[in-house]
């Protein structure tokens, strides 16, 4: 595998919109022409050279491409939008849309993202060794197409609105998040290991979410089942299991109505 | 104004009966005129090429409140879809609902010159003509919507022709409207009580009166008053297994009904999106295609003319005043929804739609629409419309000339069906082996719906005198091509004129032109008792005084009025 260094030289006045940064648009390029790629500041046109030192070579294919991201990316946004392979690492904190309608290939973000990052995922692995925004696996305002597939992991805390409209793949979450988790969904599996606030699985479908830790005010669409044992993803423990969002439509397989599913901890 | 002479293009004229000979087409101060009445014209070399009047769309959902709300509660139909400001063109974004602007710009390219907003909720007659002012290059007039409006009710209820009469000349004054349109009679009136009505002798409640009266009634009152298009219906039980017999009862209310205009029209009822109105069976598993039956009737019945509303199989935005049919599609796909509410006139939902080849309705609604159109035997009176955006968007339309032109197309489509054989066991479109060709898609995209919208003496055809929307697409129809050249050409016109501007150049956007509203203004002897409901309505009903309501001047700062006088 061939790597790309990015190292950013000047910080836009605004925020640059770079999704461009990718192994697609990289793969098969001379540095040169990975220099002359399109970015946005406003409604400006730039080049991609304009605001990074761009060093090392590309790979012949996304497969062969690694991209490396350094300093400080809190105005860059869309880093590693839509690619379908290789691999993204980002050394810094990162602006919204990381990752966004991501397919394939790997992204490592050591520092936070902010909002959106993973939105409309359909594939791929997006970790993130800081902090997540708001958002994160959502779907983009207004469409019901979430996180299709794909999983995301956070090691610090997570904002609110997570894993909205999520159809599939998973998200795990090492510390908190805010409020309104799954909303909409209609598959997938959320992990919380640490704590959560409120609104958790409204207008949820199906699905599942895991709470290893304390929630603030469980949704009254969910409706308290029983206490199971658990062994999932190297999560193990009892836990309370409750169904809902007892005010959504649900499909039945076998007679049975398929519910989505709550798990909170009660002990390890 | 520049003169133009399009010369040697293969030409394809029903006014003129030119059927892809040789000719060359004269411009002159907007209008077409004799090659001999030119002076030293700026000559355009069509040689080659294919020349067409204008289009003309007689039904597409392209301004006004629920274009609107599709526009505003779809943000990811204008996802990547942006095009930034560039040269003459102002910037543009949206697939299925796009801007104002795109919608002006994606019809020129096409070749279109004019196109009918198709319901006009008279409360927000005002916000759909500020929405038409601002749409580029395009002539438009829209429809208000009056088969639910509580005055058509009541007069028609007890047969009051004369009274239904003057009051549309009236709202069609206040709107600046230009046809009587109808959707869903009664039924969504009936929405407002929770109901719908299924069938054109179900009972509107309160009102008690049926589609069938109200059908009938606004047929003899827009011939009563001459107007230049016929009442222009979407039928009860739109899309509905087994509603093929709600549709040619629906028809059956023009027999006998003669056309009284003096605009040219041979029709009494337009029939829109007849697609979604060809359905047999009684479920949605064996749902099958009813468009043989339905054209039998239209074929032999030359007081009707129909509009196709096909199926493109794209993620689209439905959108209509018939409210109880979005909630019906809400429950079906479960998608976002939107409803409202027009006080004593009407009403409309939204919904995003995804018409996907993998699923088997929507591969028998793609069949259905395409063999209205192959079963047809007169193409002046069926048009190519998607219903846009409901069936699909309207840049489409060149897809379904490759559709229709070429059984080749329409092979590679069925084989992309993930439940082909099912969808040819609904359908009879795979044994069909008609072709259309270029004469037949010239009457059903200009001649035919000129005609039916009463406005053969201004688009259409390219006879002198008529205005100068002219065409020109680089398509050589004597050599040899592929199905999708097809589709290219008519996406991408060479040339376009309207009115004698230029306003597409080697397939760019030229000009932003000098678009116009028709409406029409129907004079009727003074009618004390209309007056004085309109005036009891407002001051008990409406939450807008009259001098509110009405459009005035600045909302059309290039109105375009055709004259009807319908005096005793």
């Amino acid at each position: 595998m061939e790597t790309v260094t990015l190292t950013i030289k000047n910080q836009p006045d605004l925020f640059l919109e770079a999704d461009t940064i990718t192994p697609d648009a990289f793969a098969g390029k001379k540095i040169e022409e990975i220099a002359d790629l399109h970015v946005y500041v406003g409604r400006e046109q730039h080049r991609l050279g304009d605001f990074f030192e761009i060093s090392g070579k590309a790979g012949a294919t996304p497969e062969e491409t690694k991209i490396v991201v350094n300093g400080d990316l809190s105005r860059v946004k869309y880093i590693g939008m839509k690619m379908t392979a290789g691999e993204v690492v980002v050394n810094g904190n990162a602006d919204m849309y990381v990752g966004a309608w991501m397919q394939g290939g790997k992204i490592t973000v050591n520092g936070d993202v902010d909002a959106f990052a993973g939105t409309g995922m359909k594939g791929g692995e997006l970790i993130i060794k800081g902090n997540a925004g708001n958002y994160l696996g959502a779907a983009y305002r207004g469409d019901w197409r979430g996180m299709q597939a794909g999983t995301i992991t956070v090691t610090g805390n997570a904002g609110s609105d997570i894993g909205t409209f999520m159809n599939g793949g998973e998200i795990v979450i090492g510390g908190d998040v805010d409020v309104h988790v799954a909303t909409h969904a209609e598959g997938g599996r959320i992990i919380i290991k640490g704590n959560a606030k409120s609104r958790l699985g409204g207008q949820m479908v199906e699905g599942e979410i895991y709470v290893l830790g304390s929630i603030d005010l469980m949704m009254p669409g969910f409706a308290y089942r029983e206490d199971v044992d658990v062994d999932v993803d190297g999560i193990k423990g009892r836990f309370a299991l409750y169904e809902g969002d007892l005010g959504e439509r649900h499909r039945k397989r076998k007679g049975q109505t398929i519910y989505a599913k709550l798990y909170q901890r009660i002990e390890a | 104004m520049a003169e133009y002479l399009i010369k040697n293009g293969f030409v394809f004229d029903p006014v003129l009966g030119i059927k892809g000979d040789k000719a060359d087409v004269a411009i002159k101060n907007g209008k077409i005129v004799e090659t001999t009445a030119l002076g030293s014209p700026k000559v355009i070399d069509a040689a080659g090429k294919t020349v067409m009047a204008g289009g003309v769309d007689i039904h597409a959902h392209v301004a006004g409140p629920k274009v609107n709300i599709g526009r505003n509660f779809r943000p990811e139909d204008k996802l990547f879809g942006y095009k930034a400001r560039s040269g003459i063109e102002r910037m543009q974004g949206g697939f299925s609902v796009p801007t104002t602007i795109r919608t002006g710009y994606n019809y020129a390219r096409m070749g279109y010159t004019t196109v009918m907003e198709a319901a006009m909720p008279p409360l927000y007659a005002r916000h759909t003509h500020e929405e038409m002012r601002d749409t580029p290059i395009l002539d438009q007039g829209a429809y208000p919507v009056f088969g639910n409006n509580w005055f058509v009710l009541e007069y028609l209820k007890n047969h009051e022709i004369e009274n239904a009469a003057a009051y549309i000349a009236w709202l069609l004054r206040a709107t600046k409207g230009y046809a009587v349109k109808v959707v869903n009679p009664g039924g969504t009136e009936a929405w407002g009580w929770g109901l719908n009505c299924e069938n054109i002798h179900d009972p509107v409640p309160y009102f008690d009166i049926t589609p069938a009266q109200i059908v009938k009634g606004l047929i003899e009152a827009n011939e009563h008053l001459g107007l230049p298009h016929s009442m222009h219906v979407h039928a009860n039980n739109l899309g509905n297994p087994g509603n093929y017999t709600t549709t040619l009862d629906t028809f059956k209310l023009s027999e006998g009904i003669k056309p009284n205009s003096k605009f040219g029209r041979d029709q009494v009822m337009h029939h829109t999106h007849v697609q979604f109105h060809s359905y047999g069976g009684d479920s949605w598993v064996n749902v099958e295609s009813k468009a043989k039956e339905i054209m039998d009737y239209v074929n032999s019945h030359e007081n009707i003319t129909i509009d196709m509303g096909q199926v493109t199989l794209d993620e689209t935005t439905t959108m209509t005043a018939d409210g109880p049919f979005e909630h019906h599609l809400t429950e079906l796909n479960h998608l976002k929804w939107a409803n409202a509410d027009v006080e004593l006139e009407t009403g409309s939902g939204v919904v995003p739609y995804v018409y996907s080849p993998n699923i088997k309705v929507c591969a028998i609604q793609w069949a259905i629409g395409l063999e209205l159109a192959l079963f047809a035997k007169d193409p002046m009176r069926i048009f190519i419309t998607t219903d846009h955006p409901n069936a699909g968007p309207f840049i489409r339309y060149p897809r379904v000339i490759k559709w229709l032109m070429s059984t080749e197309a329409r092979e590679q489509q069925f084989d992309a069906f993930k439940h082909k054989d099912k969808v040819i066991d609904a359908t009879n479109l795979a044994g069909i082996d008609r072709e259309l060709n270029l004469y037949e898609i010239a009457q059903m995209t200009r001649a035919g719906p000129a005609k039916a919208l009463g406005l053969a003496h201004m688009y259409g055809g390219l006879a002198p005198g008529l205005e100068a929307d002219v065409a020109v697409y680089d398509f050589n129809p004597n050599e040899p091509y592929a199905p999708d050249e097809i589709e290219t050409a008519f996406l991408n016109a060479e040339h376009l004129f309207k009115t004698g501007v230029q306003v597409v150049r080697d397939h760019n956007i030229a000009s932003n032109g000098n678009k116009r509203t028709l409406w029409v203004n129907a004079k009727v002897d003074e009618n004390p008792q209309v007056m004085r409901d309109v005036r009891e309505k407002f001051l008990r009903y409406y939450t807008v005084t009259l001098n509110n309501y009405e459009v005035t001047g600045h909302y059309l700062p290039n109105p375009y009025v055709i004259e009807v006088d319908a005096t005793e």
